[in-house]
C-alpha cells in the first residue's frame, strides 16, 4: 500500500536511535502515523518540527500497519514562530488537542484545512486566538459533537442569543437564558455567523470561547474516553487569560 | 540455538547491549575486544566502573552529573559565577564545555517540558534555577536549549519566570551552522537565520 499527501507535523517520537513515528495530520487521511527512518538525524530533525506542513509518502504491506514514511519540508512553521511564546503555547495545544481528540485514520478534511489556515495566522496575536476557539468549535462539529448557535433551543429566535446549553450545545437567547444563567455558558458574539449578530473578539470574549469549547471537548469527546484536557491547552489559556 | 558461550559472557553481551550504539551484533564485537584485552583494557574498564559507581553524585548547585558535589564546574575558581548556562542535560552541558566557548556555570534541568510526554515545570530543576538566579550575584541566564518546539516552550517558561528579577536572559542563536552552505539548509534554518541577522 502507499499514498503521498501533504500533512501537518503533529508529534514526533524518538524510535530507537535513529528513527521517529511521527504523528501528521493529513487531509485525506485524517491523524495518521508512520516510522521515518532517520527522523532524528541532523538532516530530517528541523523538518520533523510540530506543526510544519510536508509533503509524507506512507508505504506498508497493509492498511492497518505503522508503515514507513519519507517526508519532504513544504512549510517550516515552527521556525517562523519559535521566538513568540504565545504562539508556541497555541502551537502546542493545537497539537495535543488535534492528537487527543481526533481518531487515527479518520478522514475529516475540513479539520485539515481549518488546522493549516490556524497555523498560518499563529504570528498574528490579533487574529490567532479567536481562530483556535473557531478551531476547537469545528473540530467538536467534525467530531459530531457541534454547537447550534443559529437560534435559540427554547423560542427558535435568532435574534440577541447570549448563551450556551451545556446540555444540548445549542444557543439560548437572553430572555430564556435569564432565570439559568448560573448554569448556562455564556455564548461570545464572534462564534456566530456573519449577518446572525457576529462581533468582533474581545479578551473576554475569547476566554469565553475557550470555556465554551473546553467543557465541550471535555465531558463529549475526552471524558467518556478517560482522558482530560491537554495541559499544554491549559498552558496556553493560562497565558492569553493571565 | 545452542550455547556458544558461558552464561557470564552472554551477560556481559546482553548487558553491553543496552548501551546507545550497540546492538546485539556490535555488543557480541565488543565483548570479544575486551576478553582479548583483558589487561589493558577489561580490567582498567571494570576498576573505572566501579570508581564511577561508588563515587557518581549529582551536583546540589547546578544538577550537573560529576564525582564530586559540588561538581568540578561549580567549584572552579577561575569560572565567572555571575552567569549560567542553562541546558536540558548533561549532554548538553558536555557539548558546550568541548567548544570550550563558555567560561560561566551551568545548570541542568533534566529535561524539557513536554505537551506529548506530560512533563510539568515540576517535573524539571526549573525552581532550584529560579531561586538561584533570585540569589543577587547572578547578573546573566543564557538560555541554551535545543531549537525543537518542547526545548523552545522550556525557554519561553524560564523566561516569564525570570521576568521580575534583574537577571538579563539571552538565547543562543538560531541559524547557519559553521561550514553549511545555504543550497542544503532547511528553509526553517534559513528563515531563523535570516531573522537573527546582526551588522556586519
Amino acid at each position: 500500500m502507499e499514498w503521498t499527501s501533504d500533512g501537518i507535523v503533529l508529534s514526533v517520537r524518538k524510535h530507537g536511535e535513529t528513527s521517529a513515528i511521527i504523528d501528521v495530520l493529513t487531509p485525506d487521511k485524517g491523524r495518521h502515523p508512520g516510522l521515518v527512518r532517520g527522523g532524528v538525524g541532523r538532516r530530517m530533525r528541523p523538518v520533523l518540527q510540530p506543526g510544519n506542513s510536508l509533503r509524507v509518502t506512507w508505504r506498508a504491506r497493509l492498511s492497518e500497519h505503522l508503515g514507513y514514511m519519507t517526508a519532504e519540508l513544504l512549510e517550516p512553521r515552527f521556525a517562523e514562530i519559535m521566538d513568540d511564546r504565545k504562539a508556541i503555547a497555541a502551537l502546542n495545544a493545537i497539537c495535543a488537542v488535534a492528537t487527543a481528540v481526533m481518531p487515527e485514520r479518520e478522514t475529516h478534511k475540513d479539520v485539515y484545512d481549518a488546522t493549516a489556515v490556524l497555523l498560518s495566522h499563529l504570528h498574528n496575536p490579533d487574529v490567532w486566538p479567536a481562530l483556535y476557539v473557531r478551531w476547537e468549535a469545528g473540530l467538536l462539529s467534525a467530531m459530531g459533537y457541534g454547537l447550534d448557535l443559529s437560534c435559540c433551543a427554547a423560542s427558535g429566535v435568532t435574534d440577541n442569543l447570549t448563551h450556551v446549553s451545556p446540555r444540548s450545545g445549542r444557543a439560548v437567547c437572553a430572555e430564556q437564558a435569564a432565570p439559568y444563567l448560573d448554569k448556562l455558558f455564556v455564548l461570545p458574539q464572534f462564534l456566530r455567523r456573519e449577518g446572525q449578530g457576529w462581533k468582533p473578539s474581545t479578551p473576554g470574549d475569547i476566554v469565553a470561547g475557550l470555556y465554551l469549547t473546553g467543557e465541550f471537548l471535555r465531558t463529549r469527546i475526552l471524558w467518556p474516553a478517560n482522558k482530560d484536557l491537554p495541559e499544554a491547552r491549559e498552558r496556553m489559556v493560562g497565558m492569553i487569560s493571565g | 540455538m545452542s550455547t556458544t558461550v558461558g552464561p557470564e559472557i552472554e551477560r556481559l553481551i546482553s548487558l553491553l547491549a543496552k548501551l546507545p550504539g550497540l546492538g546485539p551484533r556490535s555488543a557480541r564485537r565488543a565483548a570479544l575486544a575486551l576478553i582479548k584485552k583483558r589487561d589493558t583494557v577489561m580490567d582498567p574498564l571494570v576498576s573505572a566502573l566501579a570508581d564511577v559507581s561508588a563515587r557518581i553524585t549529582t551536583c546540589e548547585i547546578c544538577y550537573n552529573v560529576d564525582s564530586q558535589n559540588p561538581c568540578h564546574i561549580c567549584a572552579a575558581p577561575g569560572r565567572d559565577q555571575t552567569k549560567i548556562c542553562v541546558v536540558q542535560d548533561v549532554g548538553d552541558l558536555w557539548a558546550l564545555e568541548r567548544a570550550g566557548a563558555f567560561r560561566g556555570t551551568y545548570h541542568v534541568l533534566g529535561g524539557s517540558l513536554s505537551a506529548l510526554d506530560g512533563v510539568r515545570p515540576e517535573d524539571l530543576n526549573i525552581a532550584p534555577l529560579i531561586a538561584r538566579s533570585g540569589r543577587g550575584d547572578i547578573t546573566e541566564v543564557i538560555l541554551a536549549m535545543n531549537a525543537t518546539i518542547d526545548g523552545q516552550t522550556t525557554a519561553h517558561y524560564i523566561t516569564d519566570k525570570l521576568a521580575g528579577s534583574d537577571v538579563s536572559v539571552s538565547r543562543l542563536a538560531h541559524g547557519v551552522p559553521v561550514g553549511g552552505e545555504l543550497d542544503y539548509l532547511d528553509d526553517g534554518t534559513l528563515s531563523a537565520a535570516m531573522r537573527s541577522r546582526r551588522p556586519f
